[in-house]
């Protein structure tokens, strides 16, 4: 019972502290599903890679990790107290908004988080490259899968599919990592 | 906003019909863009005027971009259920994937090919999460206001390990101050 209400509370909070979209929440989610929940870096980074093959919006990994922790009412939870929060108050702000109309603070205020939201995507990478990048082969992989969605159009999906497979098999060959 | 008799009988289950539709097809991303083909082109439920202001207001609210204008499209179609159907077809396929496969990590995450295998996607997200950060920052890399917001975020995040909270509360009012609405854009629009 206790797992659950804390599961409810940390996502619960990260929901309406998800500013420009969920990304931003990557950073602090990796710490406290480490020190709270016992989920490593490493198993993060899995759980968090096997999300992006998903279709539909890109943090629906968050499932899996309530799911690790206390099966499927614990997947059921983090659910609701992830999208719940956030969406209510998306919900009452964007009726408030058609009663009063666009006003110059709602730009200020998308303006003054798209930096801040950016910068935490940064600090998303950073964390998600630290668990990810473990050797030159590695390194390798996401360079290729940066400079590939940068300059081409190839679904991620494949691209990532691809480093798995290009990955296993050149790790299998040399033994790098 | 129009409440003509078309909107207002919009019914949900081609609500949920047409987000669950996107919420299985959406591989690899880019949902926004799938959500304006719905909305704007093919159901014509939204003007583009419309849309960009709800995406606007989707963007400035915490939750993910996706999923806070499809209930806002929900809501502005048919209300409350409007918004909760819109919303849960649009997570639900995508939901029972990642379970699918979480048990399958679950149940096989010690196995040496596995590993292996997870290594290498694990290295290709790290490319696509460093790509969605690249495209998204462009412009805001350049100019030194947002650029220094960026850094000052990073720094307070990943180097002295602050927590989301207290980087929020820090950068949030310098962010507002620094994009304060002037008086005299206000008034030369």
């Amino acid at each position: 019972m206790s797992a659950l209400l804390q599961l409810a509370m940390t996502f619960g909070m990260l929901s309406v502290l998800a500013v420009g979209g969920g990304t931003a929440v990557l950073p602090e989610m990796q710490t406290i599903l480490a020190q709270r929940f016992n989920i490593d870096h490493t198993a993060f980074v899995h759980i968090y890679s096997l999300g992006q093959l998903a279709p539909g919006p890109n943090m629906l990994m968050v499932l899996v990790f309530g799911f690790q922790i206390a099966g499927l009412l614990g997947a059921g939870v983090v659910l609701l107290s992830f999208f719940l929060p956030s969406s209510m108050l998306c919900l009452a702000v964007g009726r408030l908004w058609n009663k009063i109309g666009e006003r110059p603070w709602r730009r200020a205020v998308q303006s003054a988080l798209e930096p801040i939201a950016i910068g935490l995507m940064c600090s998303g990478v950073y964390a998600v490259a630290k668990a990810a990048i473990v050797g030159p082969l590695s390194i390798a992989l996401a360079l290729v899968v940066f400079g590939l969605l940068l300059r081409t159009r190839i679904n991620p999906v494949y691209l990532i599919l691809g480093a798995g497979a290009v990955g296993a098999l050149l790790m299998h060959l040399t033994g790098m990592q | 906003m129009s409440d003509s008799a078309s909107t207002q009988t919009t019914p949900l289950w081609l609500i949920f019909r047409e987000f669950l539709l996107i919420g299985a097809v959406s591989f690899g991303g880019g949902i926004v863009a799938y959500e304006r083909i719905l909305l704007v082109d093919k159901r014509k439920w939204l003007t583009p005027d419309d849309f960009m202001a709800t995406l606007a207001i989707s963007q400035t609210m915490p939750g993910l971009n996706s999923v806070n204008l499809a209930l806002l499209a929900g809501d502005r179609l048919r209300g409350f259920f409007g918004a909760c159907v819109a919303c849960v077809g649009l997570i639900l396929p995508g939901g029972l994937f990642v379970l699918i496969a979480g048990v399958a990590y679950s149940e096989g995450a010690d196995h040496p090919m596995m590993n292996i295998l997870l290594a290498g996607i694990a290295a290709g997200a790290t490319g696509l999460l460093a790509s969605i950060t690249y495209t998204i920052g462009d412009q805001h890399f350049r100019h030194m206001r947002s650029l220094s917001m960026i850094v000052a975020t990073f720094v307070l995040m990943s180097v002295l390990k602050l927590s989301l909270v207290t980087v929020l509360l820090i950068m949030a009012p310098i962010g507002l101050f620094l994009y304060r609405p002037r008086k005299e854009e206000i008034s030369s629009k």
